[in-house]
């Protein structure tokens, strides 16, 4: 399983902050931080901690198989982004 | 607020949107409870932008404001001002007669004016005005909208674009569970808009929207989201980009789609901008001119228009093309970027000019009316750095007055100062009129907001 961030997500990177395993990106200390639309959550690192979840303050994080309806195209776009990552 | 405040940095921050929140959580967390803040707002309601700008079908956003109150009270010396204009009820050299620094987090809260004739016809509004009025923003809950027609047309293609077309279009029902102003939840219940278009003046590649806002308008029910596949046909595309992956895929998808039958339309349109607002009285039409691309030798896409141009016919025209600051008077402002000169953060006496002893700015009207919450929250951090570097080096002016004279001042030249506790009591009093179906229920006029203060006054 893997946590998953959704649309709403407002770039705060609080997330980032209590990660304990770095797969949330891109962080803030990356160039990429700057122009990136959202962050996003590496489904093959992430171990499923929830810390990231309880401390996104407006709750755009959630595990991968509750996902709202109207965020299910999430799933696909956080791992999207890393295997974008790995081609280029 | 505890112990008096002999010893401490005495701040002053004029703004109470994200920029000036985080501002205040970041100079507690570096300097905990030797910092005081005074927040200053000409609103009685704390939020900024994040309460009278972000859409309300997306109020869980509004969240951040609850938890960077909290970081920003958890020094115990925090003070918040509400109702109180600086340049009005006091001023930029009375706030820095009291403290050490006075940090400028104001926003940008005026839009860029449509240069067409025909712009200031009534029914031809800009985004900072509509959006304020369907947000119940006490400066713009009595605009004048007229929903009497069959199609809007919104000029830009940014966010803001997007957020205007989306609450025009979505239904009722989806309206009812959000924080919307009741005035504009009761004058789109009885809109007769079935079509708006989206302009945009370059090509679907430079759209400034991100791809979660443009992926959301597919979720709309009763809805189509309509991309002429011609429009996509030639577009230079940066393959490179996760972004731009993503949205191209999103417009085809659009594009490809046959739509729902007597749906509501919304219609993304590329390479066109407005020349003139058409109408006697009031907004009757809009006439468009076509643009094609050229690269600039700085490596930028511009749109230059071409020969051919149509007219759409329309009652409301709204313009989302960005927005404005307007600094009070005594500060330099760049007019040509529309921010308040800085380097880093340190306000300077005029673009590339030498820095202000104690006077720094903050989000919006620091960087330019450009990023999302979550930006301001670095752009804090930076502010916050310079400021106690110049405190470490012994660079910040010794204010003339003591602190303790601040609050009777402020009584003094606004007797409706809003306390924290007073926009607490706003704050529960709109999300108990919500009763559970919304979020809140907005008050949307200074003298009820003031009514509901006074009560634990
Ligand atoms: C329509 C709209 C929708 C948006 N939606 C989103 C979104 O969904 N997600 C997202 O991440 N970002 C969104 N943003 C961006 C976000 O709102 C901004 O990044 C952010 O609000 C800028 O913060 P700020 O503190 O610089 O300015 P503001 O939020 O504008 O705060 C400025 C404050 O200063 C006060 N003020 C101004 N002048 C004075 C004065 N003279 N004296 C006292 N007080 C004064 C104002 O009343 C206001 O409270 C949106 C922006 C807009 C315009
Ligand atoms: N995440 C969210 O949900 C959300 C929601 C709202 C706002 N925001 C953020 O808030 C910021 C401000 O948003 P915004 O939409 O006001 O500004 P913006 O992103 O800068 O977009 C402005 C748009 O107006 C166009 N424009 C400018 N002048 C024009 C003219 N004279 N004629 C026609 N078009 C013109 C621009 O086109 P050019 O590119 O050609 O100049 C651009 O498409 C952005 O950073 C945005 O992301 C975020
Ligand atoms: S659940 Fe834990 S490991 Fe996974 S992204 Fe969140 S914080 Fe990181
Ligand atoms: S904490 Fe939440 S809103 Fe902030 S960056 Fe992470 S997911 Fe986005």
């Amino acid at each position: 399983m893997t946590y998953v961030i959704v649309g709403s997500c407002v770039n705060d990177a609080v997330c980032t902050e209590v990660c304990p395993v770095d797969c949330i990106q891109p962080a803030p200390e990356a160039g990429e931080f700057a122009t990136t639309e959202m962050l996003y959550i590496d489904p093959d690192v992430c171990i499923d901690c929830k810390a990231c979840a309880d401390a996104c303050p407006i709750n755009a994080i959630y595990p991968a198989e509750h996902l709202p309806d109207k965020w299910t195209a999430y799933r696909e776009i956080n791992a999207a982004f890393f295997r974008q990552r790995m081609r280029s | 607020m505890k112990g008096d405040d002999a010893g401490a940095l005495r701040v002053a921050i004029v703004g109470s949107g994200p920029a000036a929140l985080y501002t205040a959580a970041e100079l507690v967390r570096v300097g905990g409870q030797d910092v005081q803040v005074n927040m200053i707002d000409r609103l009685p309601t704390i939020g900024g932008l994040v309460r009278a700008g972000v859409a309300p079908d997306h109020a869980d956003r509004r969240q951040v404001i609850d938890v960077y109150e909290k970081l920003a009270r958890s020094g115990g010396r925090f003070r918040f001002h509400g109702n109180v204009e600086v340049g009005r009820h006091v001023s930029h050299a009375e706030l820095l007669a009291h403290h050490h620094a006075v940090i400028y987090a104001i926003g940008a809260s005026g839009s860029r004016p449509l240069d067409v004739p025909g712009a200031n016809l009534s029914g031809c509004h800009p985004s900072s005005e509509f959006v304020g009025w369907y947000n119940g923003h006490p400066d713009h809950a009595d605009l004048p909208v007229s929903l009497d027609c069959e199609r809007a047309v919104v000029i830009g293609n940014g966010n803001v674009a997007l957020d205007v077309a989306r609450i025009l279009l979505k239904g009722d029902d989806a309206l009812v569970s959000s924080d919307i102003a009741a005035h504009a939840r009761e004058a789109l219940a009885t809109s007769r808009i079935r079509e708006v278009c989206v302009l945009g003046r370059r090509g679907p590649a430079q759209a400034a929207f991100t791809h979660p806002e443009l992926l959301e308008l597919g979720d709309l029910e009763d809805l189509s989201v309509q991309v002429d596949p011609a429009e996509l046909a030639s577009v230079d595309w940066r393959s490179d980009d996760f972004a731009s992956t993503l949205r191209k895929a999103t417009l085809e998808t659009y594009a490809r789609s046959r739509g729902v039958p007597n749906a509501r339309r919304l219609l993304l349109r590329f390479m066109v901008s407005p020349i003139e607002v058409l109408g006697r009285s009031r907004v009757e039409g809009l006439r468009l001119v076509r643009n094609r691309l050229v690269n600039t030798s700085e490596g930028r896409v511009t749109a230059v228009p071409g020969e051919r141009s149509d007219v759409l016919q329309t009652g409301l025209v709204v313009h989302a093309i960005g927005y404005r600051g307007s600094p009070p008077q005594g500060l330099p402002f760049d007019a040509v970027s529309g921010v308040i000169p800085n380097r880093g953060g340190r306000m300077l006496d005029g673009p590339g000019g030498k820095p202000r002893a104690g006077q720094y700015v903050v989000g919006w009207i620091k960087r330019g009316p450009r990023g999302v919450i979550g930006s301001n929250k670095l752009c804090a951090r930076e502010t916050v750095r310079a400021l106690m570097q110049d405190a470490a080096a012994g660079g910040l002016p010794v204010p003339v007055r003591g602190g303790e004279s601040f609050s009777p001042l402020i009584h003094a030249r606004q007797p409706d100062v809003v306390s924290y506790r007073g926009w607490k009591a706003v704050d529960r009093f709109e999300r108990q009129r919500g009763q559970g179906v919304r979020p809140r229920e907005k008050l949307t006029r200074v003298d009820d907001m003031l009514r509901v203060a006074r009560s634990v006054a």
